[in-house]
């Protein structure tokens, strides 16, 4: 009762300190805490299926996409869509889709959980590392059907005047939500179960899960949180392109949450701030350096360099992140029990 | 489809399910050897591509640009094993694969910076990209060249795995590694050369791509490399003529489509994807593999 | 007359060109402790492999309290009640002694995922019940105290008692246990052989257990089947097993005296 007490006063201090931020800080400042907010969902969400069930995914981009299209395109206007759509006329389906803001994100969550579930069937059958492979192509494979099909998506010319709803408030508080809910999945038998399968899926196994539905389960929890943070970044950023979603976006999720510690939802929250921060501090790599006298020239795609070697360097030397699989609370109640014993 | 048009495209499928093929196998072997999808392989293609390139800009004739590229593609490959794969052996699967994209997305990245990321030309010799007449239909000279190279290239690597005492290490790594370490073999060694030899093959794949659609950029490795594992999954993961197989379905299946259904050109590069998911749903061992991860116990 | 829990009916496994398994039957009576021994790769645990459903075999039937299982899912043969240990202990790594336990308790917990994300009252109970048991099983298993530390800082034989009671929270009916003395000293043998006794009576089980070391069996084990290369050729006591010519010249060279 005093941990339920506890966690219950936490959870009301963070929304207290969302709607803090929401009202008192300055609009430049606030972009940054929307963007590590929108951030940090989809990292959490990732860490489920890559670092709790210990299945190799590159899933993000694909979801996100999805969530962010079918997000904008519930919340932009039917005249809007008319002016908008360049290429060819809407389809008469696209013209019919309105919603509000909440209602559009959950359909965004569903639709991307639904796709996770038919990607599962072939996928999570088999033994093999097919997830990482799979999940790699249907990222691009959105992108191409995004761009192929103008009447649905106004092809590469994307979408844009998407209402901006999504401040502080939305974005701080489905951030709340998201991070109870994986703690809630990972002190459950669920979370469990997708750390047996992470750990020996054969014991597993043996000991009666059903580890492919408790795989698909992951996945599909994973998608939905990434395709409602993918409505988020739509209505955050007012305008999306295919573009905007390329494997770039998953390989800075995958640096955060090997970075926090794969499995470690308070460490993924840790490295969400570490690298969204690093990204910006390093963006001086990508312009033109004075080293002793010698111009660089401007390069961008520098600093791209440096967080793959990162991420390389990471994997040889500190595999477990900041946190490992533990988080910071076990890790806090751990040192004390040191210093009792 | 008249004659001509269904000539130009059987050929032009047989340049693309080449090339698709010889990427197809440095996955296949790599992930026989030591099961893991080596993300980088794709990349390696457009390393050997760019190094050809840039041999040539330094003033090297082409035929000596092309073994530079080729050697150095050999080297990226086998120093990647080396510095990245080989301390992970023990360590974690998924480990490993995240290195795999960390080393690919390092070279698309370090590329970019070296070469930006605007297409460049590839210096391909007059008489390379020249054509010529068969009956009616004009072919260009690559689609000649490229099968036959690739049909080398395949009699020398079948005969390297089941005729030399290298190849059969090779085929003994792909059922137990500790087992083959206890005869003697030294597995780094026979491990790096399937690096090498796959890395190879990519950077070959990669110059007759260049040359085919003549210009390079530094992501040209990505797409390639998917598909090119969704065929040697489609052939059968493991199997070096069931990449081949695969190289060449998927290949003729981009051309063919297209040819016959314009309008789905655009989604020419998601039919990969498509087999792939077929594959895992009806046979995932492939056309010719064999089940190489039942669990073990 | 005790009824029949296990039966394994004329089982042949063929991989490829090498047969495993010939032509094996033998029956396992309900609370019997039956010995499976033979020495190195005479097939022993490829018969638990396709007890659990782990092979299918070419030929032959396994039969559990009378009913066919053979090449039932693995994850439904725990359902059915049998639960197996592995011979390299296989311990979830990350997870602590306590969650190792609960996770053989996944299929007797009852809330759904809905109800753990929202964490609703039969989550509460659920849990509440599930610990109170796993703690008991601890207990019989004399690890109460390292039910919070990670599993693998356990001592060798504290974890192979752990992947016991990790088998034994399933609920079964029927153990396998593959070599679970291996590795262990006189005196973690002396105290597993003490264990596996307990439990067989608290919990009504019948085992069926593999083992080389014959002091251990003969200790152990009501009756015994000898193998040797996939072949039966010995059924009966262990104490007529040792002194069998088949089963001293099967075993020559790799022999522990009782």
């Amino acid at each position: 009762m005093k941990q339920t007490l506890l966690k219950t006063l936490l959870i009301i201090a963070s929304l207290w300190l969302v709607y803090l931020v929401n009202s008192t800080m300055d609009s430049y400042t606030l972009s940054i805490f929307n963007n590590i907010g929108i951030f940090a969902i989809l990292a959490l969400s990732y860490n489920l299926i890559n670092g709790v069930t210990g299945q190799f995914s590159l899933e993000p981009n694909g979801f996100v996409a999805i969530g962010a299209y079918v997000t904008a395109l519930f919340l932009i206007p039917a005249e809007t869509k008319v002016d908008m759509f360049a290429l060819v006329d809407p389809a008469p389906s696209v013209l019919a889709m309105s919603a509000g803001f909440l209602p559009a994100l959950l359909i965004a969550g569903i639709v991307s959980a639904s796709l996770a579930f038919i990607l599962s069937v072939p996928v999570f059958r088999v033994r093999g590392d097919y997830l990482a492979i799979v999940t790699l192509g249907f990222g691009f494979i959105i992108r191409i059907f995004a761009m192929n099909s103008p009447a649905y998506t106004n092809g590469a010319m994307g979408l844009n005047d998407i209402p901006e709803y999504a401040n502080f408030l939305w974005i701080g508080t489905i951030g709340v939500i998201t991070f109870v809910v994986m703690i809630h999945i990972i002190n459950s038998k669920f979370g469990r179960a997708m750390k047996a399968v992470r750990d020996d899926e054969d014991a597993a196994i043996a000991m009666g899960i059903n580890t492919y539905k408790i795989k698909t389960i992951s996945f599909m929890t994973s998608a939905f949180f990434e395709g409602i943070g993918g409505g988020l970044l739509a209505s955050f950023l007012s305008t999306i392109a295919p573009d905007q979603f390329t494997f770039l976006l998953t390989f800075q999720l995958l640096i955060i949450i090997v970075l926090g510690g794969l499995g470690s939802m308070s460490g993924t929250l840790l490295a969400t701030i570490l690298v969204m921060g690093g990204m910006e501090w390093l963006r001086f790599l990508d312009d033109d350096m004075s080293i002793f006298g010698y111009h660089t020239g401007a390069h961008p795609g520098m600093r791209m360099v440096i967080f793959a070697v990162l991420l390389i360097i990471l994997m040889l030397f500190a595999r477990k992140g900041l946190f490992g699989d533990r988080e910071l609370s076990e890790i806090i109640k751990s040192k004390f029990k040191r210093r009792d014993a | 489809m008249d004659f001509s048009t269904f000539l130009q495209q059987l050929v032009n499928g047989i340049s693309l399910g080449s090339m698709y093929a010889l990427i197809a196998i440095g996955y296949t072997m790599v992930y026989g050897t030591l099961r893991l999808i080596n993300f980088a392989h794709g990349d390696i293609m457009m390393v050997g591509a760019f190094l050809v390139y840039l041999a040539d800009a330094v003033g090297l004739p082409f035929p000596v640009a092309v073994l530079a590229g080729i050697a150095g593609a050999v080297v990226v490959g086998i120093l990647t094993d080396k510095i990245a794969y080989k301390p992970l052996r023990e360590a974690p699967k998924i480990s490993l694969l995240i290195t795999a994209i960390g080393i690919s997305f390092f070279l698309e990245n370090l590329f970019n910076v070296l070469f930006g990321g605007v297409p460049k030309a590839f210096p391909a010799p007059e008489y390379l990209t020249s054509s010529f007449k068969l009956g009616e239909v004009i072919l260009p000279l690559m689609v000649i060249v490229i099968p036959i190279i690739t049909v080398l290239i395949l009699g020398g690597v079948l005969w390297v795995l089941y005729k030399t005492k290298y190849g059969m290490a090779i085929r003994a790594l792909a059922f137990d590694i500790p087992t083959v370490k206890l005869m003697g073999v030294n597995a780094d060694y026979i491990i790096s050369l399937v690096f090498g030899l796959g890395s190879a093959l990519a950077a070959i794949g990669g110059i007759f791509y260049a040359i085919s659609y003549p210009s390079i950029d530094p992501l040209m490795g990505i797409i390639v490399g998917l598909k090119a594992f969704a065929a040697a999954v489609l052939g059968g993961i493991g199997s070096v003529t069931g990449a081949v197989l695969g190289g060449f379905i998927l290949g003729f299946t981009e051309i063919f489509v297209v040819a016959m259904f314009p309008e789905l050109g655009g989604y020419k590069d998601a039919f990969a994807f498509f087999f792939l998911i077929l594959v895992l749903l009806f046979r995932p061992t492939g056309i010719l593999g064999e089940d190489l991860d039942r669990g073990r116990f | 007359m005790s009824s029949t829990a296990l039966t394994i009916q004329n089982i042949t496994m063929q991989f490829g060109g090498v047969t495993a398994i010939d032509n094996l039957s033998f029956e396992v009576k309900e609370g019997e402790i039956y010995g499976l021994i033979g020495p190195n790769g005479a097939g022993k645990t490829t018969i638990f492999n396709i007890i659990t459903g782990n092979y299918q075999p070419t030929k032959g039937d396994i039969l559990f309290h009378n009913e066919t299982i053979t090449g039932t899912k693995p994850n439904l043969v725990v359902q059915k009640g049998i639960a197996r240990t592995f011979q390299n202990i296989r311990l979830f790594k990350t997870m602590s002694v306590m969650d190792n336990i609960l996770i053989g308790f996944h299929n007797r917990s009852r809330y759904s995922y809905a109800e753990a994300i929202l964490r609703l009252p039969r989550y509460f109970g659920q849990e509440r019940k599930i610990r109170a048991e796993a703690m008991a099983i601890l207990n019989e298993f004399d690890l109460t105290s390292f039910a919070e530390h990670r599993a693998t800082d356990l001592s060798y034989g504290n974890q192979r008692k752990v992947e016991i009671a990790r088998a034994v929270a399933t609920d079964p009916s029927l153990l396998l246990l593959d070599e679970p003395a291996a590795g262990m000293n006189p005196s973690e043998t002396e105290d597993l052989s003490t264990i596996i006794h307990k439990i067989k009576k608290d919990f009504n089980l019948t085992i069926l257990l593999i083992e080389h070391d014959m002091k251990f069996v003969n200790n152990m084990c009501d009756l015994v089947t000898v193998l040797d290369y996939g072949e039966k050729i010995f059924d009966g006591k262990p104490a007529d097993a040792i002194v069998n010519e088949k089963v001293i010249t099967a075993y020559l060279g790799d022999f522990t005296h009782a």
